[in-house]
C-alpha cells in the first residue's frame, strides 16, 4: 500500500532526518513507527502525503510514486491526525469533520450526515456537533481529529502521536477504539508513537527506529518481546530493567497472580 | 547639503529644543506610569478603567490636544510646557499598560519565593517585581521614546520650538533640504534613543538576553498588534 | 474654563454649521479623507502583509519598515509632500497613505503569524489548497488583528488630516489654523474639540468592529482560558 524505497531526507539546514530508509506497509495493516524523539518518525509520515518531499529515493502509494501526484488531491484521499488535533478553532466540530467532504464537492446536507456518522463511529455524542473545539476536552478533540481524518473514507490514515496529550485512562479508551475501527474499516493505518507500550498494544507490525530513521528492528509485538534484536531494542522496551519479566505467584484465595521483579502485582492470570 | 552647512547653528538649536522637550516627557511618563501600572496590576477593579482611559488617551490627536490642554492647565497656547505635558500623558497612556502587563507576567512562584525569603512589599517590588517585569516595561518605554520624539515636532505649527520648526519654516520658504534635514534628524534622534534604551536594558538586565527569534515571535503573538496603536 | 465655554458655544452656533466651510461639511471632508486614505493604504498594504504572513518571506523588511515608520514625523511628511506636490488633494493624501500603510501592513502579517502554525499545517495536510488555507483559515483568524491595525491607521490619518490644513488641505484642521491666525481662540478650541470627539467615536467604532470580528469559536476559547 505504502512503500518507501531508499528514502533520504536532508533539510535545508543540513539535518539528515531520514537516512536511506526502506519499508513496505501492507494494505490493511496497522503499522506503528516507534522511536525516541527526533528520530525522524514525523518526517517519514509526512512524506506519504507530500507534506515533506524526500531528497532521495521514492515514496509510493498503491505502487505510484507520490512525487508525480498533485499534493492537494493526494492529501484529500489520505487521512491525517496529529497530536494536538489541529482543528480549526473558528469552525464547529461538525464543520471541522466535514471539511474534506465539502472540499471534494459533497453538498451541505450530505456532508452534515457524513459528519454525524463519523461522530457516531468514534463515539462522540451528536449534540457536540455544534460546539467549537475549545469547548471540548482533550480526549474529545482527539476523537474529532480521528473523525475528520476518516471523513473522506480514505484508504490510508496517518496518525502522528494522536493520543500523546491525553491522560492514561482516556488514552487506553482511544486505543481500544482505534483497534476496533481498524477491524471494522480495514483502513491502512500508519501510526507514530514514542511510547513502546502503545506500539505493542496497537501495532500488528512495529518498526522501531533509531536516529536518522534507521530501523533497529521490525516485526510483530510478539517478535519484539520474545526476541529483541539488540541492546537498543531491549532498552527501549524496558526489558533490561526487567519490567516485562513477570513470574507467577499464588494468592491467598488461590488465584494466580503475575508479579514483576519488584514484587508488585501486575495482574491476575486468566486460565 | 549647502543648506545644512550654512545653517548648522540653527539646526543644533532646534535639535537641542527638541531634546529638551521630549526627554523630560519620556522620563516623566516612566516615573508616573510605574505606580499607576502597579495599581492597575494590583487592584483588579482599577484595571479596566485605567486601561480604557489609557486607550482613549492615545486616540486623541496631538494638535487638538496641544490646543485644548492650555485651557485646562492655565498656560499659554505657545508654551512648551503644553507639549511636555501632552507628550507625558501620551507616554503614560502607553506605559501603564506595559507596566501592568509586565507585572502580570511575573511567575507567581518567583514572587512567593521572594516573600518567603522575607522581602517586605516595597523592597520586593524594587528588588524582584521590577527587574522581572523589566523587559516588558523596556519594550513599552522604547515605543514611548520613539513616538514622543516624533510627536514632539507637531508643536511647531503653534510656534513651539523643536526640529518641527524645520518643517514649517522649510515649507513656508520652499526649502526642501530643510524639511528633509528635519525628517532625517527626527528619525535619527528617535532611533538613537531607542538604541540607547536597548543598551541600557542589556546593562541593567543582563539575564534577559535579546530573545531568540522564536520566542520573540511567540511574545509577539501573545501581545498582539491591537496594542501597537501609538498616539498621533 | 471660560474659554472652554466659548468654544462650546462656537460649536453649537448653527451659523457655524452652514455652507461648504461649515462644521458639518468640514467634518465630512475630514472623514472622507480618512476613509479614502484607509482604502488606498489597505489596497496596498493588506495584500503585501498577507503575502508576507502567508509565505514568511520578506518578514525582515516588513518589520523594519513598520518599525522605522513609527519614528517618521507626520508633520515632516505632510510638509514634504505639500512642497513637492503643491496644492490639491494629492499631497495630503500621499502623506496619509504613507503614514497609514505601515500599521496596516504590520497588522496584516502579524494577524497571520498569530494563527497557530499547527492549525495551518493541519489544514494543509487535510488537502486545502494554498488559496483555501489563506481564505478559510488565515484571513478569518487574522482579521481581528488586521482591524486593530486599521484602527491605529485611522487614528493616525485623523490626526494627520488635522495637520494637513497647514499645507492647504480642507477638513477640520482649517478651524485650528484659521483660529490661530486670527486669534479666534473659541474657533481654534471648538475645532479641536470636534476633532477629538470624531477620533474617539472612530476609535470606539473600530474597537467594536475588532471585537465583532473575533470568530465565535475563538471567543469561547478565550473565555474558557479566563475562567
Ligand atoms: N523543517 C525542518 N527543518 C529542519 N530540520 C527539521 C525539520 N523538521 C524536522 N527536522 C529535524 O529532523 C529530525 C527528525 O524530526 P522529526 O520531526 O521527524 O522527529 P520525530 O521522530 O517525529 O520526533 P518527535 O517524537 O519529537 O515528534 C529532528 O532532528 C528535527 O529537528
Ligand atoms: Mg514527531
Amino acid at each position: 500500500m505504502i512503500s518507501y524505497g531508499s528514502v533520504t531526507k536532508r533539510f535545508r539546514d543540513g539535518t539528515v532526518a531520514v537516512d536511506d530508509f526502506s519499508l513496505s506497509v501492507p494494505r490493511g495493516s496497522l503499522t506503528v513507527l516507534a522511536g525516541s524523539s527526533g528520530c525522524g518518525k514525523t518526517t517519514l509520515m509526512r512524506m506519504v502525503n507530500r507534506m515533506v518531499d524526500p531528497s532521495e529515493g521514492r515514496v509510493a502509494v498503491d505502487g505510484q510514486d507520490v512525487a508525480g501526484q498533485d499534493p492537494v488531491a493526494l492529501r484529500r484521499r489520505i487521512g491525517y491526525v496529529m497530536q494536538n488535533s489541529g482543528l480549526l478553532p473558528h469552525r464547529t466540530v461538525g464543520q471541522n469533520i466535514a471539511t474534506v467532504p465539502r472540499l471534494t464537492g459533497m453538498d451541505r446536507s450530505a456532508a452534515r450526515r457524513k459528519a454525524a456518522d463519523m461522530m457516531d463511529l468514534v463515539g462522540l455524542a451528536p449534540e457536540l456537533a455544534n460546539r467549537y473545539p475549545a469547548q471540548l476536552s482533550g480526549g474529545q478533540q482527539q476523537r474529532v481529529g480521528v473523525a475528520r481524518g476518516l471523513a473522506a473514507d480514505p484508504e490510508i490514515l496517518l496518525m502522528d502521536e494522536p493520543f500523546g496529550a491525553v491522560d492514561p485512562l482516556v488514552r487506553a479508551d482511544l486505543q481500544r477504539q482505534l483497534v476496533e475501527l481498524h477491524h471494522q474499516l480495514g483502513t491502512t493505518i500508519l501510526f507514530v508513537t514514542h511510547d513502546m507500550d502503545e506500539a505493542l498494544t496497537l501495532g500488528d507490525h512495529i518498526v522501531l527506529l533509531q536516529a536518522g530513521a534507521r530501523i533497529a528492528q521490525q516485526g510483530t509485538p510478539k517478535d519484539f518481546v520474545s526476541a529483541p534484536a539488540s541492546d537498543f531494542v531491549r532498552d527501549f522496551l524496558g526489558l533490561d530493567r526487567g519490567q516485562r519479566t513477570l513470574r507467577r505467584e499464588t494468592a491467598a484465595d488461590g488465584s494466580v497472580l503475575l508479579v514483576d521483579p519488584h514484587g508488585r502485582p501486575a495482574g491476575v492470570l486468566a486460565e | 547639503m549647502s543648506w545644512i552647512l550654512n545653517n548648522l547653528p540653527l539646526i543644533l538649536d532646534r535639535l537641542w529644543a527638541h531634546v529638551a522637550t521630549s526627554l523630560p516627557a519620556i522620563v516623566l511618563a516612566l516615573l508616573i506610569s510605574l505606580p499607576l501600572g502597579w495599581l492597575a496590576h494590583r487592584y483588579r477593579p482599577l484595571n479596566g478603567p485605567v486601561l480604557t482611559g489609557a486607550g482613549l488617551m492615545y486616540a486623541l490627536p496631538s494638535l487638538p490636544l496641544f490646543i485644548v490642554l492650555p485651557v485646562l492647565i492655565g498656560t499659554g497656547v505657545r508654551d512648551a510646557v503644553n507639549v511636555v505635558v501632552a507628550l507625558t500623558l501620551y507616554g503614560v497612556a502607553l506605559m501603564v499598560r506595559s507596566v501592568s502587563d509586565g507585572l502580570d507576567g511575573i511567575p507567581p512562584e518567583a514572587r512567593s519565593a521572594a516573600t518567603a525569603l522575607g522581602y517586605r512589599p516595597l523592597r520586593r517590588f524594587l528588588a524582584v517585581d521590577l527587574p522581572l517585569a523589566g523587559p516588558v516595561i523596556l519594550s513599552g518605554l522604547r515605543v514611548v521614546a520613539v513616538s514622543t520624539v516624533s510627536l514632539c515636532t507637531v508643536g511647531a505649527v503653534l510656534g513651539i520650538p523643536s526640529l518641527g520648526l524645520l518643517f514649517t519654516d522649510g515649507f513656508q520658504r520652499g526649502i526642501l533640504a530643510q524639511i528633509l534635514t528635519g525628517i532625517v534628524l527626527t528619525v535619527a534622534l528617535a532611533l538613537a534613543l531607542d538604541r540607547l534604551l536597548v543598551l541600557t536594558g542589556r546593562l541593567l538586565m543582563p539575564w534577559a538576553r535579546t530573545p531568540s527569534r522564536r520566542t520573540s515571535r511567540r511574545s509577539h503573538r501573545a501581545g498582539g498588534v491591537e496594542r501597537a496603536v501609538t498616539p498621533s | 474654563m471660560n474659554q472652554l465655554w466659548e468654544a462650546l458655544l462656537w460649536c453649537l452656533d448653527p451659523s457655524n454649521w452652514q455652507g461648504p466651510a461649515g462644521i458639518g461639511a468640514r467634518s465630512l471632508e475630514h472623514l472622507g479623507y480618512t476613509a479614502l486614505a484607509l482604502v488606498i493604504a489597505s489596497v496596498i498594504a493588506v495584500p503585501v502583509g498577507w503575502w508576507v504572513g502567508h509565505t514568511g518571506r520578506g518578514r525582515g523588511v516588513a518589520v523594519a519598515v513598520s518599525g522605522a515608520a513609527r519614528a517618521l514625523p507626520t508633520l515632516g511628511v505632510v510638509t514634504l509632500m505639500g512642497l513637492m506636490l503643491g496644492i490639491g488633494l494629492a499631497a495630503p493624501m500621499t502623506a496619509f497613505v504613507v503614514l497609514a500603510v505601515p500599521s496596516i501592513l504590520a497588522a496584516a502579517y502579524a494577524g497571520f503569524e498569530a494563527v497557530d502554525r499547527q492549525v495551518v499545517d493541519a489544514a494543509r495536510a487535510q488537502g486545502l489548497t494554498e488559496a483555501q488555507v489563506l481564505w478559510r483559515v488565515e484571513v478569518p483568524l487574522g482579521l481581528p488583528l488586521l482591524i486593530g491595525g486599521l484602527r491605529s491607521a485611522a487614528l493616525q490619518v485623523i490626526a494627520t488630516a488635522t495637520l494637513a490644513a497647514y499645507v492647504g488641505a480642507g477638513g477640520l484642521g482649517r478651524y485650528l489654523f484659521l483660529g490661530l491666525k486670527t486669534q479666534d481662540y473659541a474657533m481654534m478650541l471648538g475645532g479641536s474639540l470636534i476633532v477629538v470627539l470624531l477620533a474617539i467615536a472612530l476609535d470606539l467604532l473600530f474597537a467594536a468592529a475588532g471585537r465583532a470580528a473575533v470568530p465565535r469559536g475563538v471567543r469561547v476559547a478565550r473565555q474558557g482560558q479566563a475562567q
